[in-house]
């Protein structure tokens, strides 16, 4: 088994109002087939041994279907492979001796809760706001009861592969939750089952979406990050819908 | 018993947009601005276009020049008094100027409230540690820069070839030709103009590929050309912007060249404008 020897600064803070900074670790004998998570699960047991506090990151799938993990690392977030989170990223794409800057992701609206934890339930505001559809309850539906066009179903599959995991937002230099936002409106707005509620939607979760983050410049630098490739389509798709649904809403401004 | 560890969520940064009637309640979003920058931005690019292309008579010599001047103000006589239609077309101009600028102003405090440790003109402070970026291009991240520079340098351009205000530009009203060699004649002045038009093609770089994204224009059947596109416009407006400053100082446009009557003076303009 190769191993490496690496220099990690990790971003320590003991807690949201806390003082921040970098500090230094040693990780030595780092597996080349651990994840990313693996070493600094590593790091934390040689911190514990020494009486230190371990350094706090959140996980939870390892599998990178989550959206849990997410770190800015050497100033990507989720690190320099393309479309892997930082759970599916492994230390052999890295070389002994690296030097690894480890950050939590930063926005406003994403409050460092300790270490590299940062509280994104901002993203959960904006999927309450209309991230749903309305169904119908009792037994269930016969499957494919409704015709969905492949292509279609492709298309709302590749947005609804977003694992909210704020990548977008940390990568973006605006702050922007364009991309996140766009994905979870347009996997429904693709599909028929989210019709009913389109423009209702579309209106209410850009606009929660606008309360907590910038404005997008149209950079690109998220679908970079995003560990899912969610294209910049989806964004324009939503400006689109959003204006349509300024007009269409109007219409309904009297009934609701 | 299980205990809970309760933490304040995140607060909103911006007030929820209040109920306002229509066009008005787009653009009180951010999504609307952007519609907004997008449309006055296609206004623009293409009053920077016809500017260029009408510009290019320079080359025809003076007394063309002077008459593409004056046809401007011709427009529309038929119907309404001299220069009315020009003035409209530049309140109109005006106007989306003071859109797109206040747009941009209020989408770029936005972003800096979103990302507090950044600055106005420049985002990469975001991380202590640095941020490597992948997509973001010169162009786009100094919008803001090239914008504002652009902007201040289009008061110069007025006050040299429009009011002629300039105390180092001996301006003849009514004689374009004269005054565009007696200002690009000094090469500060040229230089100037050569830096303020590569941040112009810059701006207009990233704004003409990102208003396709702004305005929901995406067909993955064209996207690949809108980069394109957007590249071939900024040259295009470029090579015939910088061409006016570089042909002037290399003496190629000079009032010595002319073979048709050069220098048409003051009193030849007020003796024909009497006449009319």
């Amino acid at each position: 088994m190769n191993t490496i020897n690496l220099t990690l600064e990790v971003w320590r803070q003991s807690g949201p109002a806390a003082d921040g900074g970098f500090v230094t670790y040693e990780a030595n004998d780092v597996a080349e087939d651990m994840s990313f998570l693996e070493m600094l699960d590593l790091v934390n047991e040689q911190l514990i041994a020494t009486g230190e506090e371990p350094i706090e990151f959140e996980s939870d799938c390892r599998e990178g279907i989550c959206g849990t993990c997410g770190v800015m690392i050497n100033g990507k977030a989720h690190g320099p492979e393309k479309a892997t989170a930082t759970c599916q990223l492994h230390m052999r794409k890295f070389d002994d001796g690296d030097h690894i800057v480890v950050e939590p992701w930063r926005a406003t609206s994403f409050p460092i809760i300790k270490d590299l934890a940062v509280d994104r339930s901002p993203l959960d505001d904006i999927v309450t706001a209309g991230g749903f559809i309305g169904v119908n309850t009792g037994s269930a539906p016969d499957a494919n009861l409704i015709p969905v066009p492949k292509e279609t179903a492709d298309a709302a599959f590749d947005a609804a592969a977003c694992i909210g995991c704020g990548a977008c937002v940390a990568a973006c230099p605006n702050s922007a939750a364009q991309l996140f936002t766009s994905a979870k409106i347009q996997h429904l707005n693709l599909l028929p089952q989210g019709q009913a509620e389109r423009w209702k939607r579309t209106e209410a979760m850009v606009e929660t979406m606008e309360q907590f983050f910038g404005s997008c410049t149209n950079h690109g630098e998220c679908t970079e990050a995003c560990p899912k490739e969610i294209p910049l389509d989806f964004i324009a798709y939503t400006n689109r819908d959003y204006v349509k649904s300024k007009i269409k809403n109007r219409k309904l401004a009297g009934q609701s | 018993m299980a205990t809970t560890m309760s933490r304040p969520k995140p607060e909103p940064i911006s007030k929820p947009p209040r109920q306002l009637p229509f066009p008005l309640s787009l653009y009180q979003t951010a999504v609307g601005k952007k519609w907004v920058m997008a449309l006055t931005g296609i206004g623009l690019l293409g009053f920077v276009l016809a500017h260029m292309i009408g510009n290019l008579h320079l080359y025809e010599g003076p007394v063309e020049l002077r008459e593409y001047a004056e046809t401007l103000r011709d427009i529309g006589t038929e119907v309404i008094p001299r220069t009315w239609f020009l003035w409209g077309f530049r309140l109109g101009l005006i106007a989306m100027f003071a859109l797109h600028i206040h747009a941009a102003y209020t989408l770029k405090a936005m972003s800096v409230k979103a990302n507090p440790s950044s600055s106005v003109l420049d985002g990469t402070k975001k991380y202590e540690g640095g941020q490597d970026f992948i997509a973001v291009n010169f162009a786009g991240r100094t919008m803001v820069a090239s914008g504002t520079i652009v902007g201040l340098f289009i008061v110069y351009h007025l006050a040299d070839l429009t009011w002629g205000v300039l105390p180092w530009v001996d301006y003849e009203r009514g004689d374009p030709y004269h005054n565009v060699v007696s200002s690009l004649e000094n090469w500060p002045v040229a230089l100037l103009y050569i830096v303020a038009n590569i941040l112009l093609a810059m701006h207009i770089f990233h704004g003409t590929w990102s208003l396709f994204q702004s305005l929901g224009i995406n067909n993955p059947r064209y996207n690949g050309a809108r980069r394109a596109f957007a590249g071939s416009i900024a040259a295009v407006i470029l090579i015939g912007n910088l061409s006016f400053p570089i042909l002037v100082q290399a003496g190629l446009v000079d009032e010595d060249n002319c073979t048709a009557p050069c220098g048409i003076t003051g009193e030849e303009v007020e003796a024909e404008e009497a006449g009319q």
